[in-house]
């Protein structure tokens, strides 16, 4: 913005059909108070802190930079953050639409506690949640053993870490899914139906692809929760180095160990990489909206 | 194909939806279900489409029991208020859909499809818009997708429900002769609910009229009109003055009005058209209060002695020069009579 636009905007002296930068007149009033409130806010919370980390991780030579932030440990913690977190948020993918369905068309005893325990992933403190997933995990836990006499050790392993964050992704597919589904009107169903499509052919046909975009949405949600999670899961992991140490953990490490530069560095590969993928999905949802909207 | 709908039975939770209807609809035949809001029609029309099931009575088509056969095994084409078009998909595969979803044995070649989604468009004179997408489309546009796609997989029967009661005036008034035009083209048998009379006594052949899960009377639209065989009918079709009084010697007396009938005494309620009430100089007075002149007709909105208001629609040659004010002597070129409905 020149500061010249912003002068003439406030004496209203500006040259007939030139729109002003900011502030056009319009009924609903707190243009200014409102956007001034959310930048600053931004800027405090979000955008001065990740700029501090990224000072701190710039204040390194190129070489010092590629080996704090891509040593064999640190590619191992990526590799188990962001594969797990993928895998996790597949996981909800698919049980999310089907707990979203089985809440938006049935009526059935319990649905309101149903309902409520679906949120509870959200409200719950996730230390709480890792160490009750631990506990029952565990190879002497209630789950944990059948799954031990299964010869599957789901605790101290890298599973353990997508139960975890299966658990905490979950209210994200759930909870973007169900109003789309709600708004999908029976109207659509009937159609379908008296044009001679079976009931399998609706749902793949019709129901699915309407779900799409708020699918698409919840995945990532549900994912991008996944690769920041860190309270429930350092309970269930174990957290041996290249095995079961996750990103997050691995910046904690550093900074226990005062190294503030390679924490900051592996923050930074991590923030672009999150920022990548934000970005990827984001195009896949403006294309998919464009079509449906 | 005839459709014949015998003793059907509705009930939604406690309350009929339909009471004991029979109705016959004859091959080829465009045929209005007409009724206010809550009378039962969408419901007819939903059982013949097999989207909903009667408790009693018996669906046929062409004397095949269809009654509980499923939507999709009855060959019928549906078209929704809403346009219920398949908003992920193109105009094209969404008149391709009841094709596409076919059984690989059942499911003519892709060239087919194509050469067949291309007729359609044409039928619906959408011609060049196969590749848009539902929400790049106008309410009327939208409307005749959801006709092509319903045509699409030939029919036996078309069913419209409130097929342009989300649209305004103008496309409504197009489409409706659209649709008479694409009946005429493909024969097929036609059956579309509306509660808009005039549309109805304009685009069918017949009409069917409900009222509290009943069909009051069918019959072509001159006939409803002409003969309405129930108050309801008389009052629901078409402008009316409506007179609660009684007969007595030949003469009905409504307060001020008095009307010369050929009936037997006893409380009676008669309607009158405003084209029937005619200027005479023995009839009962009424004092013009209000004048609308359109076109070749004048409305004229009156109020007798006894406080009652009437509308009449005279000729404009008829009327001569008329002004508000004015008191007018009325007599009925024809009086509908029934006995006395609250």
């Amino acid at each position: 913005m020149s500061s010249s636009t912003l002068s003439s905007t406030r004496q209203d002296r500006r040259p007939r059909g030139v729109k002003p930068l900011f502030r056009r007149r319009s009924a609903i009033a707190g243009f200014g108070l409102s956007l001034g409130v959310t930048v600053s806010l931004l800027s405090l919370v979000v955008l001065i802190p990740l700029s501090a980390v990224i000072l701190k991780a710039s204040g390194q030579s190129f070489s010092e930079f590629l080996q704090a932030g891509f040593s064999a440990r640190a590619l191992g913690a990526y590799r188990l953050s962001f594969g797990a977190a993928f895998v996790a948020a597949a996981v909800n993918a698919v049980f999310g639409v089907l707990t979203a369905w089985a809440l938006v068309r049935y009526e059935f005893p319990g649905k309101s506690i149903i309902n409520g325990l679906v949120d509870l992933p959200f409200a719950l403190p996730t230390a709480v949640a890792g160490i009750a997933l631990a506990a029952l995990y565990a190879p002497n836990g209630w789950v944990g053993q059948y799954l031990e006499a299964a010869g599957i050790k789901a605790a101290y392993t890298p599973l353990g870490v997508v139960i975890a964050l299966t658990f905490i992704g979950l209210p994200f597919v759930v909870r973007t899914i169900e109003p789309v589904l709600r708004d999908l009107s029976a109207d659509v169903e009937e159609a379908a139906a008296s044009l001679g499509a079976g009931r399998l052919s609706i749902i793949g046909r019709v129901i699915l692809p309407a779900l799409g975009p708020a699918w698409l949405t919840g995945f990532a949600l549900s994912f991008a929760r996944g690769v920041g999670e860190y309270g429930s899961v350092i309970f269930i992991a174990g957290n041996m180095p290249f095995k079961s140490e996750i990103a997050p953990l691995l910046i904690v490490i550093q900074l226990e160990q005062f190294n503030y530069q390679a924490a900051s560095t592996i923050a930074v590969v991590m923030l672009s990489a999150s920022f990548a993928m934000l970005l990827v999905i984001n195009a896949i949802q403006a294309w998919a909206r464009k079509r449906s909207a | 194909m005839t459709i014949s709908i015998r003793s059907v039975e509705k009930q939604f939770a406690r309350y009929p939806a339909l009471r004991g209807v029979s109705l016959e609809v004859q091959p080829g035949e465009l045929l209005a279900l007409l009724g206010p809001s809550g009378s039962g029609k969408t419901t007819l029309l939903r059982i013949i489409a097999g989207l909903e099931f009667p408790e009693a009575g018996q669906v046929a088509f062409d004397d095949q029991d269809v009654t509980f056969a499923s939507a999709a095994a009855r060959k019928v084409g549906f078209v929704f208020q809403q346009y219920a078009l398949f908003r992920h998909m193109t105009v094209a595969k969404n008149i391709a859909f009841g094709l596409d979803v076919r059984k690989a044995k059942d499911r003519p070649a892709r060239a087919e499809i194509n050469r067949r989604v291309e007729e359609l468009l044409g039928l619906v004179e959408l011609r060049g818009l196969g590749g848009r997408y539902p929400a790049q489309l106008s309410g009327g546009q939208r409307q005749r997708v959801a006709l092509a796609r319903a045509l699409a997989v030939s029919p036996q029967v078309l069913l419209l429900d409130e097929p342009f009661g989300a649209l305004d005036a103008t496309v409504r008034k197009s489409l409706r002769k659209e649709l008479r035009r694409i009946h005429n083209a493909t024969g097929v048998t036609t059956i579309f609910v509306t509660h808009d009379q005039e549309e109805a006594l304009d685009l069918a052949d017949r009409v069917a009229i409900l009222n509290q899960g009943s069909i009051e009377q069918v019959g072509t639209p001159q006939e409803v009109y002409e003969q309405p065989a129930s108050a309801f009918v008389c009052s629901f079709v078409g402008e009316t003055n409506r007179f609660d009084g009684a007969v007595s010697g030949g003469r009905f007396v409504s307060g001020s009005v008095s009307l010369a009938v050929d009936c037997a005494d006893g409380p009676k309620t008669a309607f009158v058209r405003p084209h029937d009430l005619v200027v005479a100089p023995e009839g009962f007075e009424a004092k013009i209060v209000r004048v609308t002149a359109q076109g070749p007709v004048i409305q004229i909105e009156a109020q007798t002695a006894s406080d009652q208001r009437i509308e009449i629609s005279l000729a404009r040659q008829e009327a001569g020069s008329i002004a508000v004010g004015q008191t007018l002597r009325l007599a009925a070129r024809k009086i509908h009579l029934f006995d006395p409905v609250d």
